[in-house]
């Protein structure tokens, strides 16, 4: 006799804002945050790098504060609102951080930048107007394999000063 | 890496996350900041079929004067810590470690409470906290009991803390604004330290907490009682590898290990003076 079994896993409605949309899915609690915006969400701008926390290029903004998406559980975030680089823009024109990231050509491949980008800016949040340094340590959790991390930090600091000079 | 299938029950307050482990027993686990625990449900090293999350509980989020010592909530995170003003007045040392826990965003979901509990020997607070002969408050179903940090870390990631109790709160004494130094070494900015060693002032003695040089973390007694006897700070330090068992890996040997206990240890005591 042909018997076929199919797995009952644990599944739970859970509900956020993502980029200003209100949205609902029903997923596996072990679903990562990382996963859950890239396919439920179909926002594929976060990229999953090292999976294990190291390299930062999940990073996105839950509750303005930047984490690293691949070590958290999207049940974790059930009722945040996140920030990912697809919600930075306004329309055609870029978040200041994207415009110096760009001007400073901030990136080689281009595979950390989306994290390096919402990290640089949770980071210009808690400190607006940072020194080098400051910005070297407030990025240490962000790895660019190419090893652009000298126009990285001037993007940073470059964008730090746009964003002062028009508060 | 995507962890084993588990039911997920997110605690709304302390009582129904206790009568949820009484439940489930050692088949549950608790989730803070998932810092430390989800990385090993990646890789299936930890595979509870209950995951309870004490996220939410918000209670267990504060730094608070307890008049001869401070208050840290559990769930208080090492962000909430690096900033905290209260804590750097009273107990500078935990308020500047915090701040050399992981990277920004680990310290943004990282918690005191789950790092103790977690009880690797190779995390910062652990060690710091053992220095300052600390407290820790637990709940479990015959009610609440506390543990000083000398009885809390019993082996490789085993700590005092039943299946079915919650590490509440961690007392702290007032040590002050300064009088202390942390020495962490490691390859890359934001990695575990290879070895750490923190010399801190209080209680009129000077203490030292070894991170990473055995199984659980460690107090240099051997040099707190060499300084106690007047030995110099370069002197006390030649003993800091002295009763501990440091492992080998790809980072370093054990002999190594030591070495970098010695002299971290001194440079953490020169820099008190």
């Amino acid at each position: 006799m042909h018997r076929v079994t199919i797995c009952q896993y644990p599944r739970m409605q859970i509900a956020m804002t993502v980029n200003g949309a209100e949205q609902s899915h029903d997923v596996e609690p072990r679903t990562l945050l990382v996963q859950y915006l890239r396919e439920p969400a179909g926002l594929t701008g976060t990229k999953v790098g090292c999976d294990t926390s190291s390299c930062g290029a999940c990073t996105v903004l839950v509750d303005g504060e930047s984490v690293k998406s691949c070590t958290m559980l999207a049940a974790q975030a059930d009722g945040s609102t996140i920030t990912t680089i697809e919600g930075l823009a306004d329309g055609p024109n870029w978040h200041a951080v994207q415009q110096a990231f760009h001007e400073h050509h901030g990136l080689q491949c281009g595979y950390c930048t989306a994290g390096m980008i919402m990290a640089a800016v949770g980071f210009l949040d808690e400190n607006p107007d940072p020194t080098d340094r400051e910005v070297r340590l407030g990025l240490e959790g962000n790895l660019c394999r190419c090893t652009g991390y000298q126009n990285i930090v001037a993007a940073v600091l470059g964008a730090a000063e746009t964003m002062q000079a028009a508060k | 890496m995507i962890p084993a299938a588990f039911d997920y029950v997110r605690a709304d307050s302390i009582d129904a996350l206790l009568a949820t482990l009484t439940e489930h027993g050692d088949e549950a686990k608790i989730l803070a900041g998932g810092m430390s625990l989800l990385p090993l449900m990646k890789l299936r090293l930890a595979v509870p079929t209950v995951l309870v999350d004490a996220g939410r509980l918000d209670e267990l989020r504060y730094v608070r004067d307890g008049g001869d010592h401070l208050a840290i909530g559990a769930l208080t995170r090492h962000r909430d810590l690096e900033t905290n003003d209260l804590l750097g007045a009273e107990c500078g040392v935990v308020r500047a470690v915090a701040a050399e826990v992981g990277d920004n965003q680990v310290r943004h979901r990282g918690t005191i409470g789950g790092s103790v509990a977690h009880g690797d020997a190779a995390s910062d607070l652990p060690a710091v906290l053992l220095a300052l002969d600390a407290d820790f408050v637990i709940r479990g179903p015959a009610g609440e009991r506390v543990v000083p940090a000398t009885e809390f870390f019993r082996g490789f990631l085993e700590t005092a803390l039943a299946p079915d109790e919650l590490l509440t709160e961690i007392r702290v004494p007032k040590s002050g604004s300064n009088g202390f130094a942390y020495e962490k070494f490691n390859r890359r900015a934001q990695d575990w330290a290879i070895v750490g060693s923190v010399a801190v002032r209080a209680g009129g003695t000077t203490r030292v907490g070894l991170v990473n040089m055995g199984s659980i973390p460690l107090r240099g007694r051997a040099v707190e009682a060499a300084l106690a006897n007047g030995a110099s700070p370069a002197d006390a330090a030649e003993a800091a590898a002295e009763g501990t068992d440091p492992s080998a890996d790809i980072n370093a040997t054990s002999e190594y290990r030591a070495h970098l206990a010695r002299v971290l240890t001194r440079r953490a005591l020169e820099a008190i003076g």
